[in-house]
C-alpha cells in the first residue's frame, strides 16, 4: 500500500482540485481530508457518511468552584494566562498541561476531555473516503489529521485498496507534519510566484527533513513562464521531481462551481495535463519500495 | 489600532491586502507578518531588517547528579515530553509545551531550562512602515508561541496591520487575538465560501468586529455575496480579477504600484474601518 500526500507551503495554490481530479483518476483507493481546519475536499466529492466518532482532542482545566477557596496561585504557575484573574479558565488559551491541577492545594481543578470535532468514514462516487470536521477554534489538529491517516490506512488494508491519496493543509506547522510523517512520498503543488517558490523552499526542506521523497507540479503554470522555470530549476537543484506544468484555466473554478472534479467536468487541456500529472505520480509511488 | 487580515482559506490574497493596506496609509503604521509559517510579505515589501533575534521556548534539561528517578515528572508531563525508565530519563523537546510543570514539580531541583528553537523573529523598515516578520523553524511544529512574539513588537498608538495564517485553527486565533477588526478576504467560490464560514466563526468566537473583501469578485458565483447579505456581513470592498494585479503579485510587486488609482480605495477602507471600531467601542461603552 502507498500513501501520497498533496501538500502546497502556500494556500489556495490548487492542492483540493487537484486531489478531487486525483480521486477520479486513481485506481483502488482510499481519499483522506487532512486539511482539518478548512476541510474542502468533500464540497466536490458528496461523502455519504457512513460512520461517524467523536474526535475528543486535548484536555483542559476545570475548576470547581465550590471547591476553589480562590487562593489565586493556579494564575501565578499557569505559563499560558489561562486562568483569568477572576480565577476562570480561558478554554481558548489553556494547553491542558495539568500543572494547575496538580498543585492546586484543595484539588479543585480536574483536566477534562471534550468532544472537539468529529471524524467520519464515508463513501464517495470515487471510493471510501475519511475526513473529519474539527469545532472552531480548537486545539490539537496535528492529532485529528493522525488519527485520520490512521484510519484510512485500516480502511485501506481491510479492503485491499493500493492507494491513500492524503490532502493536504498548507503550511509547515503541527497539522503538516502529522500530514507527512511517514507517508510514501509527497507531492508540492505550487504556483509560479514569488510566494508560491518561497514556500516552496520551506515545505521542501521540511520534507526533505523527514527524508520523505517529494514531487512537484506547477498550477497556473503559465502565468508567470519565467518564475516557473525557476521552480522547475530549483527543483531540479533540490531533487524534487517536478511531475508536471498544469495551465491556467477558468474550468478549474466552473468544474468547482459545478461540484465536480476538472477531470469529469471537461475534456480540455488541463483534463490532459492532470491526467498526465497523475500517470507520472502513480508511476513513481509504484516504484517506490 | 489593531487591524488583523484572516481568511480560512488560503491564497485568497491576505497578504495583498494586508501590504497594499500599509502602504497605502501615511506613516505610523506597522506591518506584523503572524504567518510564521509561510510569511510572504516581506516578498512585497523588501524592508532592511534591522534586528534579528533566534526566539526560544523553554524545555527540561535533567541534571542526572541529582536525580533520584522518582518519576514524578513524567507523571505530570501530559505531552509525553519527559519519561523516567529505570536509572534513566528521556526528554523529547519537540513535544514539550513549555508548560515548566516537571521543573516545578521536581523534589530534587534537577530539572532546569534548555532552549528549544523556535524560529527567527525580524524587524526593519520598509519606506515609512515598521516591518516585522516572524519565520519558523522547519521541523518547529508549533507556532503560536512564535505569533506571540511577533505580536509583542505592536506599539501603542500605532496601526498595527496584522497578516494571519490561513485556516481556524490555534495559530488563527493566535494572530487574531486582541485585534479590534479583522478583514476576512475570501474569494467567491464553493471553497472560498466554506472556509469563510468557519473564519466567521472564528472571529465571532473571540468578538472581534469583521468585514468582508471579496478578491476575485467576477470569477465563480454569487454564494459569497448572497451569504453576507443573509448575515449582516458588511462587505468593504471588491477586487476583480485582474491580470495586472496577478502578474505584479507573481513578481512580487505592490498592486499600488501598477495600479496607484488603488490607493485611494485602500485609504477608504481604512477609514471605514476606523468608523466601524469607533462605533463599536462607542456601543461598548454605552
Amino acid at each position: 500500500m502507498k500513501e501520497l500526500t498533496v501538500i502546497s507551503g502556500k494556500g489556495g495554490t490548487g492542492k483540493t482540485s487537484l486531489v478531487a481530479s486525483f480521486a477520479a483518476l486513481a485506481e483502488s483507493k482510499v481519499l483522506a481530508d487532512a486539511d482539518v481546519d478548512a476541510a474542502d475536499l468533500h464540497l466536490i466529492l458528496e461523502p455519504q457518511v457512513r460512520h461517524e466518532e467523536d474526535f475528543k482532542g486535548g484536555r483542559i482545566a476545570r475548576i470547581d468552584p465550590e471547591t476553589c477557596i480562590q487562593c489565586g496561585e493556579c494564575v501565578n504557575w499557569c505559563q499560558f494566562n489561562a486562568i483569568t484573574p477572576s480565577l476562570e479558565v480561558d478554554k481558548i488559551s489553556c494547553e491542558g498541561c495539568g500543572v494547575c491541577v496538580h498543585f492546586c492545594p484543595v484539588k479543585a481543578i480536574e483536566l477534562s476531555q471534550h468532544a472537539c470535532g468529529k471524524w467520519y468514514i464515508s463513501d464517495t462516487r470515487f471510493g471510501p473516503m475519511v475526513h473529519a470536521s474539527l469545532n472552531i477554534a480548537e486545539e490539537s489538529s496535528g492529532l485529528l489529521v493522525s488519527l485520520v491517516r490512521n484510519q484510512a490506512k485500516v480502511l485501506a488494508e481491510d479492503r485491499g485498496l493500493g492507494t491513500i491519496i492524503v490532502d493536504g493543509p498548507p503550511g509547515i506547522g503541527c497539522p503538516v507534519i502529522a500530514s507527512i510523517t511517514g507517508s510514501h512520498a509527497v507531492l508540492i503543488v505550487t504556483e509560479p510566484t514569488l510566494s508560491g517558490l518561497h514556500d516552496l523552499e520551506r515545505v521542501g526542506r521540511l520534507a526533505e527533513h523527514f527524508n520523505i521523497p517529494t514531487l512537484s507540479c506547477i498550477n497556473k503554470w503559465d502565468i508567470n513562464e519565467d518564475m516557473s522555470d525557476q521552480i522547475a530549476h530549483y527543483c531540479a537543484e533540490n531533487k524534487i521531481e517536478l511531475v508536471g506544468r498544469i495551465p491556467y484555466d477558468t474550468v478549474v473554478t466552473r468544474a468547482m462551481v459545478a461540484g465536480k472534479s476538472v477531470v469529469e467536468f471537461s475534456n480540455g487541456a488541463v483534463s490532459k495535463k492532470i491526467k498526465g500529472v497523475w500517470e507520472k505520480v502513480r508511476g513513481i509511488l509504484n516504484e517506490l519500495s | 489600532m489593531i487591524i488583523s487580515i484572516a481568511s480560512g482559506k488560503g491564497g485568497t490574497g491576505k497578504t495583498t491586502i494586508a501590504t497594499n493596506l500599509a502602504v497605502s496609509l501615511d506613516g505610523n503604521v506597522q506591518l506584523l507578518d503572524c504567518d510564521v509559517e509561510e510569511p510572504n510579505a516581506h516578498l512585497f515589501m523588501r524592508p532592511d531588517i534591522e534586528h534579528r533575534e533566534t526566539v526560544t521556548t523553554p524545555v527540561p534539561e535533567v541534571d542526572l547528579e541529582r536525580c533520584d528517578f522518582c518519576g514524578a515528572c513524567g507523571e505530570l508531563c501530559q505531552f509525553s515530553a519527559i519519561t523516567v525508565i529505570g536509572k534513566k530519563v528521556l526528554t523529547f523537546p519537540e513535544l514539550c509545551h513549555s508548560c515548566k510543570g516537571c521543573m516545578m514539580v521536581c523534589p530534587q531541583e534537577a530539572i532546569s531550562e534548555k532552549d528549544r528553537e523556535l524560529g527567527i523573529l525580524e524587524t526593519g523598515m520598509s519606506g515609512s512602515v515598521e516591518f516585522v516578520h516572524g519565520l519558523l523553524r522547519i521541523g518547529e511544529a508549533m507556532s503560536p508561541p512564535l505569533i506571540e512574539r511577533v505580536k509583542a513588537q505592536i506599539k501603542p498608538g500605532k496601526v498595527a496591520i496584522i497578516d494571519a495564517p490561513p485556516g481556524t485553527s490555534c495559530p488563527v486565533i493566535a494572530a487574531l487575538r486582541g485585534s479590534d477588526f479583522t478583514i476576512l478576504v475570501t474569494e467567491p467560490t464553493p471553497f472560498g465560501l466554506n472556509d469563510l464560514k468557519l473564519a466567521v466563526g472564528a472571529v465571532r468566537i473571540l468578538g472581534i468586529p469583521f468585514g468582508l473583501i471579496i478578491n476575485r469578485s467576477d470569477v465563480g458565483d454569487t454564494r459569497v455575496s448572497e451569504y453576507a447579505a443573509r448575515e449582516g456581513i458588511p462587505i468593504l470592498m471588491e477586487i476583480p480579477d485582474n491580470r495586472r494585479i496577478a502578474e505584479a503579485y507573481s513578481r512580487g510587486v505592490l498592486m499600488v504600484e501598477v495600479m496607484p488609482e488603488m490607493k485611494a480605495r485602500f485609504q477608504n477602507l481604512y477609514e471605514k474601518i476606523k468608523t466601524s471600531v469607533s462605533v463599536s467601542m462607542d456601543r461598548a461603552l454605552a
